[in-house]
């Protein structure tokens, strides 16, 4: 045991015990500087890439020649590209940064052995840049959410063990104490994604299953993906930033593991509701109409937590911008979940599948709730790390009032136009080329959407870059100071 | 709960009884379907494509249709697949098991393709749709695949495919030239074309009301 001695005392990742709390907290945000900010910058540099693709690809349904020089920038390559780029290049980079810093938090433990993080990083967003060169090249696998080439599973999956480990890690060494409802639902993301991940490449990519049952573990994959990674790192961070930004106790919390129970063991059982009437057996599909309504438990039980602490603290809720984006995420939520257990059931599964219905509910779950909830812990977890506040209050006004109105008017154009394109789609004495007429102010709105959202990035991106280098500045400057080089408190 | 391992495993099995569940037990239900005859001596289906047609795949892979077209046909009376003839019935698992990349898709933006092979479309009018689609509907917002195509020089007769443009049409080649489909866009026009829905199988019959395929 000696000779691991030593190895377990280097990621033994407890703080010095004796500091108070405070010091302890702000031991740990120290620990934690350099990686955070990595996948922060890096997640937000792919956000910002998606959504120039995104737009491109959003004008091109409704003005096909925009653009249509080159078969790289055809819909065709932009869609999934901006798909890969907001799931492993924004989601997943934002998801490392922030479910680490909370479960650290949490957990009063530190991170260590920095440089293992730092190669990770790199070899992650060296993997998703691989992955989105290659759709756009053409070399599009056409499997949703897989679309990258099998050669980047091992990329991206090694470099995500090295980053989760220290998730487990923290938790393993965790102070003594009652384990936070935050924490329970970042271990098991955590610990579920690599496993959906490799069922998915494997049965779709290495050693495809036969027939529909690829479909049915692409389904599985795409709904755990957003069901039990992105789900239970947003939820996480709610539960983690409001009471702590309100300073009040989230309200029943009692419920709060009765909706994890729930999440964790129906939401896998959706897997196949993205095909109901489709070419697998009915029973599965039953199946996953079933757990899909059973999810309404955490719907409601997160409603309850959410929205009446928020409630409580209503006036504090709009004074903070951590709030702000917060419960912005949390209605949303609760939103995509009601919207959710209703299109699950047969007859209005019927009206919406295959439409810009479907659409909509990815960029509720994946952008007005996940995305959403990111940028206010992002706000609330900058400052710590970097010891400063927020320079700019009109940014801040910028970045919500541009990103919550476009996420607001796209979700209003996709949902109103794509229940439309259901009705009219089911009614075969409309002809389709009726349908594609329809859709063509939809398709415009959601530009304009996608516009102002990409308003409200730049604020938000531009006031990221002056933060990071206004901790530049004061950090060299505190080191000339240190060296005698400069006086404190002198200008220049 | 205090135990890491003991988590970990709850986590984990979770997890695995809904891969056991749905997908491990989908396989062993229908992993292993063979091509079947609805009575004895009649041809097995499904049948293997062409070589030109699987090239014809890699092609609609590298282009994305499948952002916007699906390949399944809902049963009768569910939507109106049918009843917009896109399809004689609705699609069962075994349709798919001879694709090594099953394409389903989850988007309508277009039309479903699973049996577009069987429509009677006339190949150059499809070329010309593929190469511009307002050529052929007018309101179509389906990208031009213009790059799937190249110019050349009239050798002694026309090429087979040559595009055939409406009279003032700006993307009309200099005289003496022609616009043909490219290897690409052969090999694409093959693989929809061998997309057909136009056998039963004993679980699959077509349904009674199906109305002829529109052109």
């Amino acid at each position: 045991m000696i000779p691991f001695a030593s190895l377990l005392a280097s990621v033994d990742p407890r703080p010095d015990p004796r500091l108070s709390e405070r010091a302890r907290l702000s031991q740990i945000d120290a620990s934690m500087r350099g990686p955070a900010v990595l996948f922060v910058v890096t997640a937000l540099a792919w956000l910002a890439a998606a959504t120039v693709l995104g737009l491109i690809a959003s004008i091109k349904l409704h003005a096909p020649y925009f653009l249509s020089g080159t078969e790289f920038l055809t819909y065709g390559r932009l869609a999934p590209a901006c798909a890969n780029l907001l799931v492993y290049g924004w989601g997943c980079n934002v998801a490392f940064a922030v479910g680490l810093w909370i479960m650290a938090r949490l957990c009063e433990t530190q991170v260590k052995h920095l440089g293992m993080l730092y190669v990770a990083g790199g070899v992650w967003n060296f993997g998703v840049f691989w992955g989105v060169a290659a759709i756009v090249l053409g070399g599009s696998t056409s499997v949703e959410w897989l679309e990258m080439p099998a050669g980047v599973g091992p990329v991206l999956g090694s470099s995500y063990l090295l980053i989760a480990l220290w998730v487990i890690l923290c938790f393993q060494y965790r102070q003594a104490g009652p384990v936070y409802v935050s924490q329970w639902y970042l271990l098991a993301a955590f610990c579920w994604f690599p496993w959906i991940y490799f069922v998915g490449e494997m049965m779709t990519l290495w050693a495809p299953a036969r027939g529909t049952v690829q479909a049915l573990a692409d389904g599985w994959f795409v709904q755990n993906a957003l069901g039990l990674w992105f789900t239970p790192v947003g939820l996480a961070a709610i539960y983690y930033c409001l009471p702590k930004v309100l300073g009040r106790p989230i309200r029943h919390y009692y419920l709060a593991p009765l909706g994890f129970l729930v999440l964790a063991l129906f939401s896998p059982w959706t897997g196949a509701r993205n095909l109901i009437y489709g070419p697998v057996p009915v029973w599965i599909q039953t199946v996953s109409i079933a757990a899909s309504v059973v999810l309404v438990v955490t719907m409601v039980v997160t409603a309850i937590n959410f929205h009446l602490t928020a409630w409580a603290g209503r006036r504090d809720v709009w004074e903070s911008p951590t709030l702000r984006f917060v419960v912005f995420g949390a209605v949303a939520f609760t939103l995509s979940a009601v919207i959710g257990v209703v299109t699950a059931l047969r007859s209005v599964n019927v009206v919406t599948h295959f439409t810009q219905f479907a659409v909509g509910q990815g960029v509720n779950g994946l952008y007005a709730f996940f995305t959403m909830a990111m940028f206010g812990v992002i706000y609330f977890m900058l400052p710590r790390l970097l010891e400063r506040e927020w320079p700019s209050r009109l940014l801040i006004q910028w970045h919500f009032w541009g990103t919550g109105a476009g996420v607001v008017l796209m979700l209003a154009a996709l949902y109103i136009g794509g229940w439309n394109q259901g009705m009219l789609m089911n009614d075969a004495t409309v002809p389709f080329i009726a349908v594609v007429r329809q859709l063509v102010p939809v398709n415009e709105l959601r530009t304009l959407a996608l516009a102002s959202m990409a308003v409200g990035l730049v604020a938000f991106c531009l006031h990221v870059v002056l933060m990071l280098v206004g901790a530049l500045i004061s950090a060299s400057r505190a080191v000339l100071v240190k060296n005698g080089i400069l006086r404190e408190g002198s200008v220049g | 709960m205090k135990n890491l391992p003991i988590l970990f495993s709850g986590i984990f099995f979770a997890l695995a009884t809904s891969w056991c569940g749905l997908i491990l037990s989908a396989n062993l239900q229908y992993g292993a379907l063979q091509p079947v005859a609805v009575d004895e001596g009649d041809p097995l289906y499904p049948q293997a494509i062409s070589g030109l047609a699987a090239q014809g795949r890699q092609v609609y892979l590298q282009m994305g249709c499948i952002n916007c077209h699906t390949q399944q046909i809902r049963p009768d009376g569910v939507g109106a697949d049918i009843a917009r003839g896109w399809g004689k019935r609705g699609t069962v698992p075994r349709d798919y098991i001879l694709q090594d990349r099953v394409l389903l898709g989850s988007l309508r933006n277009g039309p479903d393709l699973a049996d577009v092979g069987d429509r009677n479309l006339n190949t150059h009018n499809h070329f010309l749709h593929l190469y511009d689609a307002r050529l052929v509907t007018p309101d179509s917002n389906m990208p031009p695949f213009k790059f799937l195509f190249r110019t050349q020089k009239i050798g002694d007769e026309p090429a087979p495919h040559a595009l055939k443009f409406p009279d003032g049409s700006p993307d009309m080649p200099p005289a003496g030239y022609e616009v043909v489909p490219t290897e690409r866009a052969l090999a694409l026009m093959e693989y929809l074309h061998s997309l057909k829905i136009d056998y039963e199988l004993p679980e699959a019959k077509f349904a009674p009301a199906a109305t002829p395929a529109k052109p």
